[in-house]
């Protein structure tokens, strides 16, 4: 892409001014006159029986409006799911609560103080049950998280998974066993853990709900990352019309997959307000966010790889347990199903898996940055580190002896998928290059020299995002049930306004993206309009287009794309006006400098202010066109896109103490044509920070009676700004054809290639003392457990 | 995240402080409010009446008092790590406040609001210990001076009366170094101690006169290891002898394990602490 065009080029973030001094709209900003504030009471049972809820001197209490248990708000549920497999939630425990922080009741009173002391004063009778939280304990089912129902919701595992995607394959598993047989291969496997961690975005979720009796509808403020499908869900919980009912996601600080789920809070506040006839509102603080929004990752699983003396790798094979916790939201169960679309990451590789998706007494699990994708990219490279080292090759010429090829795209993977375009030996060439891999190499093994434990650690990554193609969607799943259709396709709006200013609509907001910005520059690469006349609107399912939402990294791959069209279209409706005002052919006229010109003639301009006013002066335009100047698009790619990277890291471990200090770290990605450098950096430095902390900081803990430790930011640390090296960033550039713009998606890049790259970093610095995996978060005292039982 | 319901005061003077403190069971002494507030939002600690110390003068200095230096009841975290009087004077209390918390906490936070609230993983703790300093308390009868050494009583739990407000915090001049350091909670130095030490030596004509050393964040609460400084007195504190001296680190301490560490590491942990911070007092 030319970067003499505002696309490709860094141009600085619209949103930024308002957002870095304070003066962005988040949920918490907007004021209603009356309102009125909720708080939760939460079980502080993993799992028990409700035996009695006394509420009667919470509901007694000044200032207290009402106080809600499950008898009174069972008619709203349960909480719908996209992927509706295994017990949805009920908006309110209803005879059980089966994790910690589930909540029970609902105070609603004039301010949070009063209903906080309220919340205290509500008595709940419990009576304790067995809890799970082991995996391998809930995957034999002794002790079962719903009493009388089997914990396994489903295993993913075989080829009968995707009919109408893919085409039936193969069983990979005999060719597995036969060369595992042979005497000239080698068989390594590691049992690892992908720990669970807990979504923290620096705005908690926040719900402001509105019930206008004289209309029939509700508005409802919420931090969330799909808009328009809480707004369906809504719609369908109270028997309204989908157009009664309004959701605006304003400012988003932080979404991470954590707000892609309809919440019961969301339900009950709409609910309240629709009683109470006053607007209802609930922030949840960082002391409940823990438990009472969803948790990611969760993984117990043994990997497997079979190969050659030589480095061919002839099977690998993922053996996993998946902690779904105690419901199902949105999608839970198909999260593992999004890691296995990429388990056999950049290889051309026989891959056979078996993904057993549990339920445990622990909050839900759901999409969180990377959603499976880190945990399959973990497991294969994490293994794949291992068979080298076992081998005695180098780690990288393993990789790229078993890389698909340039020339077998688009390659359809051993789990049946097809992937758009890649170049993987070249990117991982140009990350050795650009590290002065020998070099790297020569500098660890002389500190190795000198006793100290330097190691390297190299991953490489295949991503698979940009959601599309729609019949994905409707993966016979009960989307039905949902209020949505079944779909994963994008739009966008681009109107030029009489004054020649332009607005775009679009179907996906930002939650840290920067959307504004690129959006912005789409059109204005494609219409010549100067970026500040372009403003963009999203998030207001009132006045933007049905979107699916933001996750997946699928917002400029779709809606960018839609958006990209809808001003083309805008483009050659203008011409035909600048074509008409300047007495010239269509195909003559040039956009530039903030209007149109002729070839040729550029003393022959109309400005875009002139073209915009004809567009609405219906007597100034050519015979028969009709006014206004407009277009909405909708797009519907025919694949996900695909992106790739490879990233590696130098780190030193203190022995002493199992210190970890990462001396160095180096990104190279590839996520096809960059709109906005700048932007594309910032998505993979925050994604590979979000990395680093499940490898080295980050873990939800849980005791055997499913209480949560890690309960708040002392117990569960997250990585600062202080606490990680400075990136070393760069990129080659593979695009795809799944879309015009040929961009793929770097949201999630970051994070699914960074975790192993620590560890394989941290393993190969213990190598010389025989360690072969230590597992995340590489906290000191694991580390050095690991160093001081290689030492005996 | 919301705290129940208290009153409010802020005295302009001390007197007035320790009379609002005495005439209240239920009122506590804010300085920074960097601990106070969080367990008050999380409603694990409920004053009837706070009682900010805040805008009574003349708490905010750094003095020079001849033989001794003293850091008054408002002086922030930040102020004490850029003081040259304590730079030069006391260098582990300057290293242990510009490793406490953020840039937010070190700017807000008081050393003695720090040292009142007696965390077990707190850093100036173990400072002032081995620093052999003297913490100066308040009450409705005057004022009372209390040995480090003995300040820290438990979890939690510092040897002030409901009623004292810690004033200021003496550290005496002499030596011939001192230092700290930890590991913090996000690794490296970053974030409450996981372990960490402050030492204290004098050295004269090639051996050691005196030494101290106190360990915070692996035990019940941070305190004064006798047994290492013993060990240490009469060697040429050479590395050998320093690895010697560490050894003794965890005697006396009551071992607690929390999610960053097993007694095991934590008591391992304070012996290479131990000694990193007796090497870097000795100028190593
Ligand atoms: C994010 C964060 C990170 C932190 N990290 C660290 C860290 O790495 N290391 C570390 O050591 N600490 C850390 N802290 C704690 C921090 O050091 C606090 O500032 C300090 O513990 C309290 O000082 P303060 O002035 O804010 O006291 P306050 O919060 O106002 O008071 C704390 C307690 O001490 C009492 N008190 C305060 N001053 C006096 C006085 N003069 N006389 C009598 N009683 C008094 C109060 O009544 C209260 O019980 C952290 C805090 C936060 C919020």
């Amino acid at each position: 892409m030319s970067t003499t065009s505002v696309l490709g080029g860094v141009v600085r973030r619209k949103e930024d001014p308002a957002l870095i001094r304070g003066e962005g709209l988040y949920v918490d900003d907007i004021k209603l006159p009356g309102e009125l504030a909720a708080a939760f009471v939460r079980s502080p049972f993993a799992h028990a029986r409700i035996s009695s809820i006394d509420v009667s001197a919470a509901i007694a209490m000044d200032g207290v409006h009402a106080v809600y248990t499950a008898d009174d708000v069972r008619h709203l549920g349960p909480v719908l799911a996209q992927v509706a497999v295994g017990t949805l939630r009920p908006p309110l425990a209803d005879g059980a609560v089966h994790h910690i922080g589930e909540a029970v009741a609902m105070v609603v009173a004039d301010d949070r103080y009063i209903a906080q002391d309220a919340v205290d004063a509500i008595f709940v009778d419990y009576d304790p049950l067995p809890a799970v939280v082991d995996l391998k304990a809930a995957a034999a089912d002794e002790i079962q998280a719903h009493e009388g129902v089997s914990n396994v919701l489903l295993a993913w595992s075989g080829q009968d998974w995707w009919p109408g995607v893919t085409d039936e394959l193969p069983d990979a598993k005999p060719a597995i066993e036969e060369a595992k047989a042979r005497d000239d291969t080698v068989t390594v496997s590691l049992e690892m853990v992908n720990q669970r961690l807990i979504p923290t975005a620096i705005e908690p979720r926040a719900v402001l709900a509105n019930w206008h009796a004289g209309y029939g509808s509700f508005e409802l403020w919420s931090s969330t990352q799909i808009p328009h499908a809480l707004a369906g869900a809504i719609a369908k919980i109270f028997g309204l019309p989908s157009n009664k009912v309004r959701v605006v996601a304003p400012e988003v600080g932080g979404g991470f997959g954590l707000k892609l789920n309809i919440y019961p809070d969301e339900i009950l506040c709409c609910f309240a307000s629709k009683e109470l006839g006053r607007p209802v509102r609930w922030t949840e603080t960082r002391r409940e966010a823990p438990a009472s929004s969803i948790q990611g990752r969760g993984w117990v699983g043994t990997a497997t790889i079979v190969g050659t003396r030589d480095g061919r790798i002839l099977g690998y094979e993922l053996d996993a347990i998946c902690d779904m916790g105690a419901y199902s939201q949105n999608f839970t169960v198909a999260i593992p199903l999004l890691g296995l679309f990429v388990a056999p990451g950049q290889y051309d590789i026989p891959t056979a898996y078996t993904l057993t998706c549990v339920v445990t007494n622990t909050p839900t699990t759901d999409a969180y940055r990377g959603a499976g994708r880190p945990e399959a990219a973990y497991y294969l490279e994490r293994i794949i580190d291992r068979y080298a080292r076992e081998i005695g090759m180098d780690p990288a010429e393993v990789r790229k002896k078993n890389f698909w090829q340039p020339d077998q795209f688009p390659a359809t993977t051993a789990v049946g998928l097809t992937m758009d375009s890649g170049n993987y030996a070249a990117n991982l060439d140009a990350l050795l290059e650009k590290v002065d891999y020998e070099g790297l190499k020569a500098r660890r093994d002389a500190a190795r020299a000198e006793g100290r434990l330097v190691g390297i650690g190299l991953s490489s990554y295949v991503e698979v995002c940009g959601f599309g193609p729609s019949a994905l969607a409707g993966l016979g799943f009960s989307w039905s049930e949902y209020g949505q259709p079944a779909a994963f396709n994008g739009s966008g709006v681009v109107r030029v306004n009489p004054d020649g200013s332009c607005t775009v609509i679009i179907g996906t907001g930002p939650s840290g993206q920067g959307h504004e910005t690129t959006w912005a520059q789409i059109v204005s690469d494609q219409l010549g309009i100067e970026l500040d006349q372009i403003e963009v609107l999203h998030g207001d399912t009132a006045e933007s287009p049905f979107g699916v939402g933001t996750f997946g990294s699928r917002s400029l791959a779709v809606d960018g794309t839609a958006t990209y069209e809808a001003s083309a279209r805008v483009k050659d409706k203008a011409a035909a006006i600048a074509a008409h005002l300047l007495e010239a052919a269509p195909e003559d006229i040039r956009f530039a400098d903030g209007g149109a010109h002729v070839a040729g003639s550029p003393d022959k301009t109309v400005s875009w202010p002139e073209i915009a006013t004809s567009a609405y002066q219906p007597h100034t335009l050519p015979d028969g066109m009709e006014g206004g100047l407009e277009s909405t698009a909708v797009f519907s790619p025919g694949n996900a896109t695909w992106p790739f990277g490879s990233h590696l890291a130098l780190v030193e471990v203190d022995p002493d103490t199992g210190n970890v200090e990462i001396l160095e770290y180096w990104a190279m990605d590839d996520c096809g044509n960059v709109v906005n450098p700048m932007i594309v950096d910032g998505q993979i430095h925050g994604g590979i920070a979000q990395g680093i902390g499940q490898a080295m900081f980050e873990a939800a803990i849980y005791d055997d009676d499913g209480n949560l430790l890690s309960s708040s930011l002392m117990d569960y640390p997250i990585p600062t700004a202080a606490d990680l090296p400075s990136f070393r960033l760069d990129r080659t550039t593979t695009p795809t054809d799944v879309n015009p713009l040929g961009v793929k998606g770097i949201g999630e890049a970051g994070t699914i290639g960074s975790a192993q790259t620590i560890v394989n970093a941290v393993v190969d610095a213990l190598a010389p003392l025989g360690v072969e995996h230590v597992d995340m978060p590489l906290r000191p005292r694991n580390v050095w457990q690991a160093i001081n039982g290689a030492r005996g | 995240m919301y705290p129940r319901k208290f009153d409010y005061t802020a005295p302009r003077t001390i007197a007035d402080a320790v009379a609002a403190l005495a005439g209240d069971e239920g009122a506590k002494v804010m300085a920074g409010g960097m601990s106070l507030l969080p367990l008050m939002k999380m409603r694990l600690l409920s004053p009837a009446t706070i009682v900010d110390i805040g805008r009574i003068d003349g708490l905010d200095r750094i003095e020079d008092r001849g033989d001794h230096i003293a850091v008054g009841a408002l002086v922030r975290h930040a102020e004490t790590a850029a003081s040259d009087l304590v730079q030069t004077h006391a260098p582990a209390l300057a290293r242990a406040a510009s490793l406490t918390g953020d840039v937010q906490v070190r700017n807000k936070g008081t050393t003695c609001g720090s040292l009142a609230h007696a965390d077990i993983a707190a850093d100036q703790t173990a400072a002032v210990i081995a620093l052999g300093a003297t913490m100066v308390a308040t009450g409705p009868g005057g004022t009372r001076e209390i040995a480090a050494a003995d300040f820290f009583v438990d979890t939690l739990t510092s040897a002030l009366a409901p009623d004292e407000i810690l004033t200021e915090v003496r550290i005496p001049k002499g030596g011939s170094g001192s230092a700290y350091d930890k590991l913090g909670r996000r690794g490296g130095r970053s974030d409450y101690a996981v372990a960490g030490a402050a030492a204290w030596v004098d050295k004269t004509n090639g051996s050691i006169t005196a030494a101290r050393v106190a360990v915070t964040g692996v035990g019940t609460k941070p305190m004064l290891v006798e047994a290492v400084g013993a060990a240490l007195v009469g060697t040429d504190g050479s590395p050998e002898a320093i690895a010697a001296a560490a050894e003794h680190a965890t005697e006396g301490v009551t071992l607690l394990e929390d999610l960053y560490g097993s007694e095991e590491y934590k008591a391992h942990l304070a012996k290479v602490y131990a000694a990193r911070a007796l090497t870097e007092a000795l100028g190593g």
